[in-house]
């Protein structure tokens, strides 16, 4: 079980983690944020399997990931 | 090494700074400045510092920049092209702060212009030279002593006040052998707690010069021209030689000083009420001085070994006030005799005009 | 096991960037703050940032910093390591600092084989200033000053780690990319290999990144990675061009 933490207010809404998901879990928002970009979020956060790809991609250090988040 | 020795300006300027301290050196050749870097090159091994013959000029003072920034006690030295070189770097290491000095052995100018003395670098160094609002503290040795005096004045000077020290030479100076003394010193090491030397145990510093924020860029401005204003009030040096009652007033710096000092002693000879004023240091320049050295004067020779550079410096300080007149020569050191002849000259309308 | 999750390097600050959406910088920044941090190296690392789009690399590391002028960062970092030789000194330079303006400075440290490391992020054209063209220009593309595609008459693209891979005094010499995340992590073992090779004392390492400029180029995100990968490579030859013993 991972916790996917974005940090939107950096986000620029680039959509790379968008991309990379393998499992096709991350949209950009609806709303925008203090930067006026809409940012990328997770949608099913039980479907993350921890790979950081979204991570590794994102040229905005956005994304952190912790295992054991909770449940 | 405290007992008199022989010497050759530039050498004198290299074993000078390692007596202030300084440790590393980064140079191109040049003539006639190239002895800095040969005895440099050979000493500072020995003192456990390093020499690094950059490719350029341009590379040279920014090596100079990245010493500095780094904490070290730092030298470079040229000759006029290469200082025009080195201009873009000046404005850098001045904006961020940095202590650094700086040896101009000048040479005929423009463009490549020659070998031979020269004090054509003037405005270069005293009123820019690269972009932007800074000064450079310019220091004008007239002696193989003073050259060491004021290496090691220029040392302090930049480390005091963080900013970049400019010493000036010529061809005749570099190359001349006079007696000279070392004096024995035990300089501290550097005490920079703002250097970027990597962040133990404290935050990260930073040496930058870039102030996006129009406000940032006023606020470094105004705190850089409050520290010249400060240098301006302490560090003004001159030297007067018979001005008490000179009605006749020679204005010279460098070589050029000791020129001077000669032909007043022979038209005093004569009788005639001569004098010479003499900036030590260039920027800030010694105007209430000057000016009182020239309260009787009726007429004022600048002396200089330009087509008139310090004049402009010479007729600021004194305004209206007197008639300042230019003596130049070019390429060369002139004879006592033809300052002389000029004195003789001047002292004729003096007196004509009663 | 490959550790799961990833948390922010700590030698990152954390802030906004100026950096573009999918701008490849923020990708390069994060690699060098990662192998810092993983080396430690935090409090011994002093970094020269450059003129262009890496200009305020120093406002975002949490390490020494210092920002010189356009093209020189080579000589200023030479005048650092030569006063602090048992630090990490590295520079961060686009390909128009160092590939145009700070060419000599680049070669020449390279040839006297100073003992630091430069960071090169190739994207092909002057980002901060608008999208120029640089050295680095592939043959055909458009810039604002190459309005009508980079012609013969414009000259060509400028291979800079083959030409300081001859240098005697070059060890380490790469040329990685960051179109996706197998390539992100090559580029990380670049920037390991080299600072490996600086704190071991081997002599002048390099790694040059392929790097996405989306806003220049007038492609998306996404787009401008498929532009590395497809049109970068084969004009910039990806691999390590240069490796030291006892850095393998």
């Amino acid at each position: 079980m991972f916790q996917v933490n974005f940090l939107e207010q950096y986000c620029k809404g680039c959509g790379l983690c968008v991309h990379f998901c393998p499992k096709n879990i991350i949209v950009l928002a609806q709303y925008t944020n203090d930067q006026g970009y809409n940012p990328a979020t997770i949608n099913d956060m039980t479907k993350c399997t921890g790979c950081a790809l979204c991570a590794r991609m994102c040229p905005h250090v956005v994304i952190e990931i912790v295992e054991g988040g909770a449940a | 090494m405290s007992e008199q020795i022989l010497m050759k300006g530039n050498e004198a300027v290299a074993e000078a700074a390692i007596a202030a301290g300084c440790r590393y050196f980064f140079g191109y050749p040049i003539t006639p400045q190239s002895e800095i870097l040969e005895q440099l090159a050979r000493r500072l091994p020995e003192v456990g510092g390093a020499y690094v013959q950059a490719e350029s000029e341009v590379s040279a003072i920014n090596m100079v920049f990245g010493a500095a920034a780094a904490g070290a006690r730092v030298m470079t030295a040229s000759s006029s092209p290469g200082i025009s070189l080195m201009q873009e770097g000046i404005s850098y290491i001045a904006s961020a702060e940095l202590p650094a000095v700086i040896v101009n052995i000048m040479r005929g100018a423009p463009g490549l212009g020659g070998i031979h003395p020269s004090q054509a670098d003037y405005f270069q160094s005293v009123k820019g030279g690269g972009h932007g609002d800074y000064k450079l503290i310019v220091l004008a040795p007239s002696s193989v002593q003073e050259l060491i005096d004021h290496t090691i004045l220029a040392f302090e000077m930049a480390e005091a006040y963080r900013t970049p020290v400019v010493i000036f030479g010529d061809a005749m100076m570099g190359q001349m052998m006079e007696p000279v003394v070392i004096p024995d010193i035990e300089p501290l090491p550097p005490n920079r707690p703002w250097a970027t030397t990597g962040m133990e145990g404290r935050g990260p510093n930073i040496v930058h010069t870039l102030y996006l924020p129009a406000d940032k860029l006023e606020n470094h401005c105004n705190r850089l021209f409050a520290k010249y204003s400060e240098i301006e009030h302490n560090e003004k040096r001159s030297v007067g030689y018979l001005t008490e009652d000179a009605e006749i007033l020679v204005v010279a710096y460098g070589i050029m000083s000791r020129v001077a000092r000669a032909a007043v002693e022979m038209a005093r000879d004569d009788g005639i009420k001569v004098g010479m004023f003499r900036p030590v240091t260039l920027w800030p320049f010694p105007d209430n001085a000057l000016q009182a050295a020239a309260r009787n004067a009726r007429v004022v020779i600048a002396a200089e070994i330009s087509m008139g550079q310090m004049i402009e410096d010479v007729r600021l300080a004194l305004g209206n006030r007197v008639p300042v007149v230019l003596f130049n020569r070019i390429g060369l050191v002139p004879n006592p005799d033809e300052i002389y002849a000029a004195i003789k000259s001047k002292a004729r309308e003096v007196n004509a005009n009663g | 096991m490959a550790k799961k999750g990833y948390m922010r390097p700590p030698t990152l600050l954390q802030k906004p960037w100026h950096f573009c959406p999918g701008c490849n910088h923020g990708i390069a920044h994060r690699l060098v703050a990662e192998v810092i941090d993983e080396m430690g190296l935090q409090n011994q690392t002093v970094g020269v940032g450059s003129v262009g789009c890496g200009v305020f690399s120093y406002e975002y590391f949490n390490f020494d910093g210092i920002g010189p002028s356009h093209g020189r960062s080579p000589a200023v970092a030479t005048g650092v390591k030569r006063v602090l030789p048992d630090r990490l000194v590295f520079t961060y330079q686009g390909d128009g600092d160092l590939a145009a303006i700070g060419t000599t400075e680049m070669v020449h440290c390279a040839v006297r084989g100073e003992n630091i490391t430069i960071i090169f992020i190739n994207n092909t054209l002057y980002g901060m200033t608008g999208g120029q063209m640089a050295p680095t220009t592939l043959m055909g593309q458009v810039t604002t000053t190459s309005p009508r595609g980079r012609g013969r008459e414009q000259g060509l693209p400028f291979r800079v780690c083959e030409m300081l891979a001859t240098a005697e005094g070059a060890a380490y010499v790469a040329r990685v990319a960051l179109f996706n995340p197998a390539q992100v992590n090559r580029a990380k073992k670049a920037i390991r290999r080299a600072f490996e090779t600086q704190m071991a004392g081997l002599g002048f390492s390099m790694v040059e990144m392929l790097s996405a400029c989306p806003t220049n180029w007038g492609l998306s995100p996404l787009e401008a990675l498929k532009y590395v990968e497809e049109k970068m490579v084969p004009t910039y030859p990806l691999g390590e061009f240069k490796v030291p013993e006892g850095v393998k």
